[in-house]
């Protein structure tokens, strides 16, 4: 049974169609990173397997469960799926520890020492332990995404969802970012991403979706999808960002 | 005709008390209806935000002084209830606070961006929790300066109340006025009990902006 299992699924805005019968299976242990143009459909399609957008058609199964808006137990459902999103999105006002323990505290209510104990672990498996303390607009923005994975982590996810993490990034501070999610991969972390790192995706990923228009137009291996394009889409992305 | 005595001072500064008593009452009972409109007025529930919407309006449209009267005179005209004073302008007072700091606080909570609502939800925080934990702390930062420059708004306007008969400073300050016959003398020690109130919240409200600013 795949984790992700993503059958048929539409969804539109008004009168423009974002997600035109899309279907994509992701295995346990797998990197999949979907590629396409903005407009695509591709970030709809990574927010949709979180149940932040409504799915008009179709279904999303997440380890065999229907994924709904309205599904019972979002929350625990939330907790098993992490997504880091391209603003970081990390809370402002709190520390880095804060950040981190706040959703443990609240959900499964761990201890203040416990949740130190958790914030350095997630923390150090990111390479920031030494932060724990600062707050969020101390940190430089490759920093603050990296604690961001960490908040994900904190939860204990089957499974992680990235929404062009390093596209608002300095170029200097994307590596750091993606040699944290090399690592997580490394670890056998299930994975799907939405990128316009190639670089990433041709070394990390072990399966490229090509989205064009709402569809899913090609997919498989990155060797194989990058050396033989099938479509004239497909072929002119790969040249457009080359 | 009498001169200006020590004891004169004295009922002006007891009847500071019920001033200040008029603004407890008012953000004790108007706070925590300021926050449900609030809630209200930003909930996703279509209803419940023009319900909100539709209070604020009507109250924001009537003058204070409107309020007072409509309380006071107009309740036992509409309703034949007679009431006091005191419970009419406290009830003035805290529809009226309750519907400018119901609106500054739908500001702040406004201004805090979507996505930290998003985030705290894809961590598995119920609605409740991202509100608390998340969101108003946020908020608030954001409506501390507005909120505090209403509060002298308020100050000022619990002066109104004496035009129902409450004695309040300002009636302290008429009888007075009338008993000694010296008004410049009275009003201005009036005037400047009230500017002594209002200054440090003035200063403070400043002083929040600027370290808020800065922090950004």
């Amino acid at each position: 049974m795949p984790l992700v299992d993503i059958r048929n699924v539409s969804k539109s805005y008004g009168s423009a169609r974002v997600l035109d019968g899309v279907s994509l299976e992701v295995n346990e242990g797998e990197i999949v990173t979907i590629i396409g143009k903005s407009g695509s459909g591709k970030s709809t399609l990574l927010r949709c397997i979180n149940a932040l957008e409504r799915i008009d058609g179709g279904e999303i199964l997440v380890e065999g469960r229907s994924v709904r808006t309205d599904m019972p137990k979002l929350r625990e459902f939330r907790q098993r799926v992490g997504i880091v999103f391209q603003a970081f999105n990390l809370f402002p006002h709190l520390t880095v520890e804060r950040n981190i323990t706040l959703a443990p505290v609240l959900n499964k209510r761990i201890t203040r020492g416990q949740g130190r104990a958790l914030a350095l672990d997630v923390l150090e498996r990111v390479g920031l332990a030494d932060k724990i303390d600062a707050y969020p607009a101390q940190l430089s923005g490759g920093q603050q995404q990296r604690v961001a994975i960490a908040r994900c982590l904190a939860m204990g996810p089957h499974l992680m969802l990235f929404d062009e993490v390093t596209s608002a990034l300095d170029p200097e501070l994307v590596g750091e970012v993606l040699k944290v999610m090399e690592d997580m991969a490394r670890q056998g972390m299930t994975m799907v991403l939405v990128t316009h790192e190639m670089g990433f995706a041709r070394t990390v990923a072990s399966k490229i979706v090509f989205m064009h228009r709402g569809r899913v137009r090609e997919e498989g291996p990155p060797a194989e999808l990058f050396a033989n394009p099938r479509t004239p889409e497909l072929r002119s992305f790969i040249a457009s960002v080359r | 005709m009498r001169t200006f005595v020590l004891a004169d001072l004295l009922s002006l500064f007891i009847a500071l008390q019920w001033t200040v008593a008029l603004v407890i009452i008012a953000l004790g009972f108007g706070g925590p209806l300021a926050l449900v409109l609030a809630l209200m007025r930003t909930s996703g529930r279509r209803a419940l935000r023009w319900t909100a919407a539709a209070i604020l309006q009507v109250v924001q449209g009537v003058p204070l002084l409107g309020l007072l009267m409509f309380f006071y005179f107009g309740m036992p005209v509409f309703l034949g209830v007679e009431m006091a004073p005191l419970v009419a302008v406290g009830i003035a007072m805290t529809v009226y606070t309750a519907s400018f700091l119901g609106d500054i606080w739908r500001g702040g909570i406004e201004a805090v961006k979507h996505e930290q609502w998003e985030a705290a939800a894809c961590l598995g925080l119920s609605t409740w929790h991202q509100f608390l934990y998340v969101v108003a702390p946020q908020a608030f930062r954001m409506a501390l300066p507005p909120t505090v420059g209403f509060l002298v708004q308020l100050i000022k306007g619990t002066s109104l109340a004496s035009v129902v008969g409450f004695v309040e400073l300002a009636r302290a300050g008429q009888i007075a006025s009338a008993a000694t016959f010296q008004p410049l003398l009275v009003y201005s020690i009036v005037a400047a009990i009230y500017f002594a109130l209002c200054l440090p919240l003035t200063l403070w409200a400043r002083s929040l902006e600027a370290r808020l600013n800065a922090a950004r």
